[in-house]
């Protein structure tokens, strides 16, 4: 049964064109994810978002679920009026909802009824405004869209507005704000646990990891409340690194993005890339030429494998075995960067996808470099490095039992990528709904079943071994032909509707959620970070362990601030 | 026996570090500060180590490597030479952070545009080398230069002009190869095409 007949009258089909799924009313919406979750199996809400669509007076939240059996999915819009929208929290069904309810009423104004926290996430507590709603201009605005007619053919720089970066956002007015020193945040903090108000002062202490910490992988805070060392309650607190991204993407020509892309996740710039350019290709109804297919996969994974060597060193480094296995891992890594700048012309920026297939191919000594890397040295490697760390003792003491998430929550929580597949859920993105040319070779999903920060290391250590299957099998099975799909366009057509193009990004489901109306940049671009959705289980994982443990646990997720603040 | 694990990690390190002083001896006097010396120390059966001795030594840098842009100066075979950039804006217009500034020339006994620029500023602060400008340029006039020590104490100088953006085709040739062949290549065919119709 689907909502349309569960909820007839009251669920519609969404039938503009381009769209697809439900539009649910909000006073509907509880009941349909219970619905949704219980008597259909949709155990897994990959994304939560909202779209501004002014001429309609109308804020729409648009929920992404999916089916971990199967990969099925079901898209649910909520509509709410502009100038006042509520709409019910899903967080008591979906924890993986907290963070990206906080992030739609933080950027788009949808206030979400018995959320547990609602506070700002992305953008610091004091501001005013609501950015990602349409009628919101920001400090250096030039124009609604890209390109400027101030650049040509009359473009002379010295006529650049120069007052823009005088007037603060929101109107707020510097010299009258006095900071509130956090307040909200260790309210929610003692609230979510059951400390009695009057011996906060004797047993419990509340530290503050970061933002400047050099094992917090990036600027990334976390407010922990500590009874002796032991972790009552956690909250991460993330933004340090908000650039604006999705209201930039909106300002964007769809190929100018591409580069933009590259910045989210900056350690696995391809992978992005990969992402974003599916969504528009499946709003154009655009399809590579199989070589472009192939060589697509073929960076892929090669960015997977530079992304796993970063994210294992850095763990070890947390870990307290400082740089020498991080060293170890980098050195690789920096041969595979050495194929990105010969590839694409850069290391981490790749900018290399295009719509329809890649920039330029690869010649035959690239394709050689490659084989003999991915032969010849990165499989000896990863075994010696597994040789090295996995039987180490001090790591097993360290990682072995901390972290817990069973399999369960793990869905719940909409984790993804191998903080999933460490807890038991076999489901990676190139199986459960394989996109390009995934399908053709034969490889396995790394699963392993311990739910801790041990087996989520081994998880990363198998997805290197068998993204280097994968690599081999691609490069023997390379066809010939063409890398593009027509000719190189820099002003994309793009039919209006809506597309959510994801791949597995080597930290877990990377989606991209985008909204065209026919223009020649996108109406809403948003970015389903799996950085920033991993870290809801967080203080789930960190509750009731050690203070160090914490830096254990957020090393074994695996975050990057670029995409998790975007 | 616990510990076994921490020995054998011990071993491996031990043997990166050997190695390290081995591999230097092996490599004699022309591992360090040659050209031979960065190729094997960077290729894939690179052992010992692996530190490029930067700025005594660089790295080569591939041909495809952007960093800020460039306008070529062609020479004509009556030994002229003219900007092959002829102001038709479409760098300005696919550059995502909107760094080209492009003032299209006018006769000046007419008024009417003419292909060539008056004005062309890139702002390097706001480059953000993605290669746009050269990718989509019509008329290979824009292209990507390789020279990445750019740091300077004055953000004045970081408006880069007509005079600091040009240079000669024999630069571009230099910096890429492969690119340059295949552009001589097209433009041989389009001017066969041509005289041939003609």
């Amino acid at each position: 049964m689907n909502l349309g007949e569960r909820f007839p009258g009251r669920i519609t089909a969404d039938g503009r064109p381009g769209y697809s799924g439900w539009v649910c009313p909000p006073d509907a919406l509880a009941d349909a994810a219970r619905f949704l979750r219980d008597a259909e199996g949709f155990d897994y809400l990959s994304s939560l978002t909202g779209v501004d669509y002014p001429a309609e007076d109308r804020l729409e939240a648009v929920y992404h679920f999916y089916r971990i059996a199967d990969g099925r999915c079901e898209i649910v819009k909520s509509p709410a009026p502009r100038t006042d929208p509520v709409l019910p929290s899903l967080t008591n069904l979906f924890p993986g909802a907290e963070f990206q309810e906080r992030e739609a009423w933080d950027l788009l104004g949808i206030r979400f009824s018995d959320h547990p926290d609602l506070r700002r996430i992305l953008l610091w507590e004091g501001f005013s405004g609501h950015p990602l709603r349409k009628d919101w201009r920001e400090p250096l605005f030039e124009e609604e869209a890209k390109p400027f007619g101030s650049r040509w053919p009359a473009g002379d720089p010295a006529k650049e507005p120069a007052a823009a970066y005088a007037r603060p956002a929101g109107g707020l007015s510097p010299d009258g704000w006095e900071p509130d020193d956090d307040e909200a945040l260790y309210a929610a903090l003692e609230r979510g646990c059951d400390v009695q108000p009057g011996s906060l002062q004797t047993e419990c202490l509340t530290v503050n990891l970061g933002p400047q910490h050099p094992s917090t992988h990036g600027v990334f805070r976390v407010a922990a409340l500590l009874d002796g060392e032991t972790v009552v309650n956690l909250k991460p607190v993330m933004g340090y690194l908000h650039r604006c991204h999705e209201k930039i993407g909106e300002r964007n020509t769809f190929n100018g993005n591409i580069p933009f892309t590259d910045r989210l996740d900056y350690l696995t710039s391809l992978s992005n890339n990969f992402g974003y350019v599916r969504a528009v290709e499946t709003l154009m109804d655009l399809h590579p030429p199989e070589r472009a297919e192939y060589l697509r996969v073929i960076l892929a994974e090669l960015t997977r494998v530079a992304s796993h060597l970063w994210s294992i060193g850095f763990l070890l480094n947390d870990l307290g075995a400082f740089f020498t296995p991080a060293l170890y891992a980098i050195e690789e890594r920096e041969l595979i960067l050495d194929v990105f700048e010969a590839v694409t012309g850069s290391r981490m920026m790749c900018n290399f996808f295009r719509f329809g297939g890649l920039a330029r191919d690869l010649d035959a000594d690239m394709l050689e470099t490659i084989r003999g890397l991915v032969a010849d040295r990165l499989t000896g490697k990863v075994d010696q490095l597994e040789a090295y760390l996995t039987g180490n003792e001090i790591l097993k003491e360290r990682c072995v039992g901390v972290g817990y998430l069973p399999r369960e929550k793990a869905i719940a929580f909409s984790a993804a990528g191998p903080l999933l597949r460490a807890s038991g859920v076999a489901y990676d993105l190139r199986k459960a709904d394989p996109y390009s040319v995934y399908d053709r070779f034969d490889w396995d999903v790394a699963c392993r079943t311990g739910c801790d920060v041990y087996d989520r290391y081994r998880v990363r250590i198998d997805e290197i071994r068998q993204s280097l299957r994968i690599i081999r099998q691609a490069l023997d099975n390379l066809p010939g032909g063409p890398v593009l799909a027509g000719k190189p366009q820099y002003q994309a057509r793009v039919p209006a509707g809506e597309a959510f193009g994801r791949v597995e990004g080597p930290k877990g489901e990377l989606g991209f959620y985008v909204v065209s109306n026919g223009q020649p940049n996108p109406w809403r671009y948003h970015v389903r970070a799996p950085s920033f959705i991993n870290l809801t289980a967080m203080a789930e994982m960190c509750r009731g362990g050690k203070i160090a443990d914490v830096v254990a646990v957020l090393g074994s997720i695996d975050i990057i601030l670029g995409e998790t603040d975007r | 026996m616990f510990g076994i694990g921490i020995l054998k990690g011990l071993g491996i390190t031990l043997r990166h570090f050997v190695e390290s002083y081995w591999e230097d001896l092996r490599g004699g006097r022309h591992r360090y500060f040659t050209p031979e010396g960065i190729t094997v120390r960077r290729g894939k059966d690179a052992r010992g180590i692996f530190t490029v001795q930067y700025p005594e030594e660089k790295l080569p840098v591939p041909e495809a490597f952007r960093v800020l842009p460039f306008l070529v100066v062609s020479t004509g075979t009556d030994g002229a030479e003219q900007l092959r950039c002829t102001a038709c804006g479409i760098c300005a217009r696919v550059c995502p952070p909107q760094c080209i500034w492009i003032e299209r020339a006018s006769d000046p006994a007419t008024g009417k545009p003419v292909p060539r620029p008056a004005a062309f500023s890139i702002d390097i602060d706001r480059c953000m080398n993605c290669g746009y400008c050269a990718e989509y340029c019509p008329f290979d006039a824009i292209r990507m230069d390789h020279r990445y020590e750019l740091a300077s104490r004055n953000r004045a100088g970081h408006r880069y002009n007509l005079n600091k953006l040009r240079q000669p085709e024999s630069y571009h040739a230099g910096l890429h190869p492969a690119a340059y062949a295949r552009e001589q290549a097209e433009r041989a065919q389009r001017e066969a095409r041509r005289t041939g119709a003609g």
